[in-house]
């Protein structure tokens, strides 16, 4: 367990003291905090998160997408932010359109993020604006489909 | 997995060359493409997927302690740390307290883990190198955990042996004598290796000054584990977020500076006996007795005592593990300090008996990420010195 909810709050107060309108939800669960953003909203916050010299979010843990299928909006991903000088972990929310899964890449912010949002492309079909090869990274290359999305079945004809 | 490949010399007299997927220095299945000048490493990158097995995708179809048997799969050398942290995602899931006992042999086990880990990393990395004698030794000592796993769980590799709630089985008898012989048997052993390498000029010459990375690199490309702690940053989830009581125990985080090969070994033999301390203390400072499995009726099993004799308990075993135990809606990120880095398992519930989503953060996949950072501009045979430093597990990488 991760006993330091007092401190995540107060990255969340620094977060709404700077722009309060871009927290689109707030949702505490087992002592987690997941900011939800707006896709339009992603690298700004992520830009501040990253240098606000109180916040230092510099490490990128994880992107982690999930399909909500067939809920709109169907995709969620889920940027798992460690700040090591606060010691303090900070997940970014963002729900995507199954229609139009496209996000600003974050690879120019973090170069970690080039194959997480590789993978992300891959086995969900998420297209990243700016990343600089968005290529296959697990499967082959002439792969059709995207294999962890809900509708692609576990075994059996496609 | 690209197949495609730039194969166009430039003016240079660059040429392409694959290195992998079969080829020994690689830990099994990892494909890097080559550009070389002479012997120069120009450009390297990896290109992997050759062990994809789905293991995602097939957790979100097994209920959630049949997904303890995928976990073990992942990485292969540490497979009870995988379990661990599944266990611990899924009980944070449930808001479960897991009994003390269980947390402390569940931390001794991870640490007999961490040094078994970090023996093959040792021997393999040394017969890359051309350090023969190495290898057999670190085998031959990981043989002696290999056989405590075996003695406590019934598997020498594959063990699932952490349960959600805490453990499989009650260990076996004697068991911790086993251990205890192991703590006294160990430390000249490491000895040995050092003996062999520390100061060998052949190993100085392979490893020092080799597959350099800086403190901001390593952040910036998200790298975890004894690679960013020989590159100086100060960061072990074992300390900064301590899980399964791992505040109770007293050990140093080992860092080095240099952030080359050598420090890396540093780092980990340094490591080897810290986890011996860990082992130590939680040998002296374990519950003699106490349940190893924490009581929920309907999510947890029942004791076989109370599965035997009661209505109840036999109602709930069937149920179990039939049917499983539904998690309330949320999800959760649990991270722990695995033997090559932040493992993380992100677990997402719908309220069903099935995990609706299971995110790996396998750090052998980041960690790769730093492979043309540390051989690019060097020379073919440092590449082999950096693949071996970042100690992967295709498996983990792959998935």
């Amino acid at each position: 367990m991760e006993p330091d909810t007092g401190r995540a709050t107060s990255a969340v107060e620094l977060v709404r003291k700077w722009d309060a309108l871009a927290i689109l939800q707030l949702i505490e669960f087992r002592g987690e905090t997941t900011l939800v953003v707006s896709r339009e909203n992603l690298r700004r916050v992520c830009e501040f998160l990253f240098s606000d010299p109180q916040l230092h979010f510099t490490f990128l843990s994880d992107i982690t997408p999930v399909d909500r299928f067939p809920l709109e909006p169907r995709f969620e991903i889920n940027y798992q932010l460690l700040s090591l000088e606060r010691k303090e972990r900070l997940r970014i929310q963002v729900k995507l359109p199954g229609n139009d899964p496209l996000i600003h890449s974050l690879t120019p912010l973090w170069p970690t993020a080039n194959w997480h949002e590789r993978e992300a492309f891959d086995l969900f079909g998420i297209r990243f604006d700016g990343h600089p090869e968005l290529t296959r990274i697990l499967m082959p290359d002439d792969w059709e489909g995207h294999p962890l999305r809900k509708d692609y079945p576990t075994e059996g004809y496609r | 997995m690209t197949t495609t490949i730039d194969t166009v010399a430039g003016p240079s007299k660059a040429m392409v060359l694959n290195m992998g997927p079969q080829h020994p220095s690689t830990h099994g299945v990892l494909r890097v493409v080559l550009e070389l000048d002479g012997e120069t490493v120009l450009k390297a990158r990896s290109v992997i997927g050759y062990l994809h097995t789905g293991i995602e995708k097939t957790m979100e179809a097994k209920t959630y302690s049949q997904g303890i048997t995928c976990t073990d799969r992942l990485d292969y050398l540490a497979p009870l740390s995988n379990n661990l942290c599944y266990c611990l995602a899924v009980e944070r899931l449930l808001g479960v307290e897991v009994p003390r006992r269980a947390q402390y042999i569940r931390v001794l086990l991870t640490e007999l883990t961490r040094i078994s880990s970090h023996l093959v990393w040792l021997g393999t990395h040394a017969i890359d190198l051309g350090a023969m004698t190495v290898f057999l030794y670190g085998f031959r000592e990981r043989e002696d955990i290999q056989k405590i796993f075996e003695f406590v769980s019934g598997q020498r590799m594959m063990t699932s042996y952490f349960r959600v709630g805490g453990l499989a089985l009650e260990p076996p008898t004697g068991w911790l004598d086993k251990v205890a012989k192991f703590l006294e048997s160990f430390p000249p052993h490491i000895k040995e290796y050092e003996d062999l390498l520390t100061r060998n000029r052949i190993w100085l010459g392979r490893t020092q000054g080799v597959g350099h990375l800086t403190a901001a690199d390593a952040v910036a490309l998200g790298v975890s584990g004894p690679l960013l702690r020989a590159s100086g940053v100060d960061y072990d989830i074992r300390k900064t977020f301590p899980y399964s009581s791992y505040e109770e125990f007293d050990f140093d985080v080992c860092t080095q500076t240099a952030g080359d090969c050598y420090a890396r070994y540093q780092v980990r033999v340094a490591e080897m006996r810290e986890s011996l301390k860990i082992v130590r203390q939680a040998l002296d400072r374990m519950p003699k007795d106490g349940p190893f499995r924490a009581s929920l009726p309907g999510i947890i099993p029942p004791s076989r005592e109370e599965m035997k004799t009661s209505i109840e308990g036999l109602i709930y075993h069937f149920k179990i593990f039939t049917e499983g135990f539904a998690p309330p809606p949320g999800q959760v990120y649990q991270a722990i300090e695995s033997p090559r880095g932040e493992l993380g398992f992100f677990v997402a519930s719908d309220g069903s008996a099935k995990p609706y989503r299971v995110k790996v953060r396998a750090p052998s996949f980041v960690n790769l990420q730093s492979l043309p950072r540390l051989a690019e501009g060097r020379l073919l045979s440092d590449l082999i010195a950096c693949i071996g430093t970042t100690d992967i597990v295709l498996g983990e990488v792959d998935r």
